[in-house]
């Protein structure tokens, strides 16, 4: 029982540390200066949340793993985020509609989530909800600026929409330690989740004069540590300092 | 982070002498000097450029620590670094701000800085090897920054002088944090402390450097003194820079790459004082003058974001003409249903 829980809490925790991570990756290269500073913003509050979910894996495991444990020291097989976090930033629309999609499933989720019975999720579930309003205020305005925008733009959000959208069918996927930990009360269920998610998405790609996909062809795998390649490169990056020097305290 | 003595400044203006009398009256009223007020030409022209140089520094100082946000080896350090980051970019934003009011754009000062018109501060043309790197600048740049900004703090320009009041704090954090950084090197492995050496090792002489040519060689400085825009010489900061920063290197159980250093009694109206060996020049010119590692680099990743997120901008921009023409056209057709 435990150990589903903690595997449930490390789903949560890597999905927030790659999408954060994805978006410290913009940080100095953003198309204007207020972007510079946005997009650290929202990667911050994730890396905050995943580093409060690791914590909370590691004490419930009771094997003595933290925080850099599970970031630093599991490769890509043991990485149990979603698909749709590791995809690479490609341009703005990508980054921007990415961000849109996951935030927009999380509002929900942590307003589920703040009936836990866990009392660490349930408190950090009060902290998300405030952050996620900011991440889908700030993401839906960049979707219908570009959607709206220029031919180009509206090209480009368009593909992205391509792009990304069957990837978003696994945040409505409960694997079996999730189930565990909804059933525990500790977690709130995912599928019921995308009536939210689809009422908060639908009028945003309408002012963006974006179709809304019919058909889709719906990737997952995450939950069972089966990745695109693009993981891999993320995580060598990430990991190689500490990895190279075993032991050593930062 | 910044920045060196102002390089290439022209302090030259052209008004009447009882302009310039008042004018000086002021500034040794120690009044400060608002957008809206009346100003030599030559004043504005060297705070744009002062400023400016300033923010330009800020931004490009965003490229060698985001080089190694990625790679962080802890969480905690990688969220320290990423908000560290931020803040260079925020600071970079009130700095074009208060340029601002002085009537340049930021779109006209960002043309200059990825034409090279524009110069930052050089010590960003050195690149960030290794993890030690971050603590090191964050130690060396930051304090000397920190050295050259307190005073910019009580500047004649208002303006100028409060956006450094929160750029101060900001940095001083950033300098105990990157003191914290060492420390833990420099009581970890061995690789760990080679590592804060070695940094060490690279990042002093560029540091020292930060605070520009000796007193007898920095053509602009006088006027800039006067209109207490600067407050005290190149060689004052430096001097203050280093008694501040050789003992921390040595509580550190590292050493300062300066086999000339030693405390001199006589130095600093004979309290005593480091005194340090000669500095190498032609590497400074060299490295302002373009010819650093990472000059070519810093300013292709600039331009490069720059140019990718043209499409991002203009969509933008597009996007709030639409939302206002539908606006008015909404306004216009609720008057004719009015009437």
């Amino acid at each position: 029982m435990s150990d589903a829980i903690v595997t449930a809490l490390l789903e949560l925790a890597d999905d927030h540390l790659v999408l954060g991570h994805r978006l410290s990756e913009w940080c100095g290269h953003a198309p204007m200066l207020e972007e510079d500073l946005a997009l650290p913003s929202m990667g911050l509050d994730l890396i905050g949340a995943a580093r409060v979910l690791y914590t909370r894996a590691g004490e419930i495991e009771g094997k003595g793993r933290g925080e850099d444990d599970f970031a630093y020291l599991r490769d890509e097989r043991a990485y149990r985020n979603c698909l749709l976090v590791e995809r690479p930033n490609g341009d703005f629309a990508q980054t921007m509609l990415r961000q849109l999609y996951f935030a927009a499933f999380m509002e929900p989720y942590w307003k589920a989530a703040l009936g836990s019975s866990d009392a660490v999720v349930q408190g950090l579930a009060a902290k998300a909800l405030k952050e996620v309003a900011y991440h889908i205020r700030h993401s839906a305005e960049w979707v219908i600026r570009l959607g709206d925008g220029t031919a180009e733009s509206a090209a480009r959000m368009a593909e992205a929409v391509v792009e990304l959208h069957g990837y978003t069918d696994e945040l409505f996927l409960s694997s079996e330690a999730a189930q565990a930990a909804e059933a525990a009360g500790i977690l709130p269920g995912r599928a019921a989740l995308r009536t939210a998610w689809e009422a908060a998405l639908k009028p945003v790609f309408a002012e963006a004069q974006l179709d809304w996909p019919e058909k889709v062809w719906p990737q997952s795998g995450g939950r069972k540590g089966e990745h695109g390649e693009a993981l891999g490169h993320m995580l060598a990056e990430m990991q190689v300092i500490a990895r190279a020097h075993p032991g050593a305290v930062w | 982070m910044y920045s060196q003595g102002l390089i290439g400044a022209d302090g030259r203006t052209e008004e009447d002498e009882a302009f310039l009398a008042a004018f000086q009256a002021r500034i040794d009223a120690e009044e400060k000097i608002e957008p809206k007020d009346a100003m030599p030409e030559g004043y504005r022209k060297t705070l744009v450029r002062q400023i400016g140089q300033h923010a330009h520094s800020e931004i490009v100082g965003m490229l060698p620590e985001g080089n190694w946000i990625t790679r962080a080896p802890s969480l905690r350090r990688k969220a320290a670094l990423l908000a560290k980051v931020q803040d260079e970019g925020g600071h970079g934003l009130y700095l074009y701000s208060a340029a601002e009011t002085l009537g340049v754009t930021r779109e006209q000062m960002t043309e200059e800085l990825l034409s090279g018109k524009a110069k930052y501060s050089s010590i960003f043309n050195y690149p960030t090897l290794t993890w030690a790197d971050i603590g090191t600048i964050g130690w060396l740049v930051d304090g000397a920054a920190i050295m050259n900004q307190i005073p910019l703090c009580r500047c004649s320009y208002g303006p100028y002088a409060r956006a450094m009041i929160r750029v101060c704090k900001e940095e001083s954090f950033h300098q105990r944090q990157g003191y914290e950084i060492v420390m833990t090197l420099a009581r970890g492995t061995e690789a760990q402390k080679a590592m804060a050496q070695d940094a060490l090792n690279r990042w002093w002489w560029p540091s020292i450097m930060m605070f520009g040519p000796h007193d007898a060689e920095s053509a602009h400085s006088e006027q800039s003194m006067a209109w207490k825009i600067k407050r005290f010489s190149n060689d004052a900061l430096r001097q203050k820079f280093i008694d501040a920063t050789v003992p921390q290197a040595e509580f550190l159980g590292l050493k300062v790459p300066d086999p000339d250093m030693a405390w001199d009694e006589s130095l600093n109206d004979g309290k005593g004082g480091y005194r340090h060996g000669p500095i190498d020049w032609d590497e400074f010119w060299r490295v302002v003058k373009g010819g650093g590692v990472m000059n070519r680099d810093r300013i292709k990743a600039r331009r490069k974001a720059w140019d990718e997120g043209a499409w991002v901008r203009e969509a933008a921009q597009a996007h709030a003409e639409k939302r206002a023409a539908r606006r008015a056209g909404e306004d216009a057709g609720g008057k004719v249903a009015a009437e």
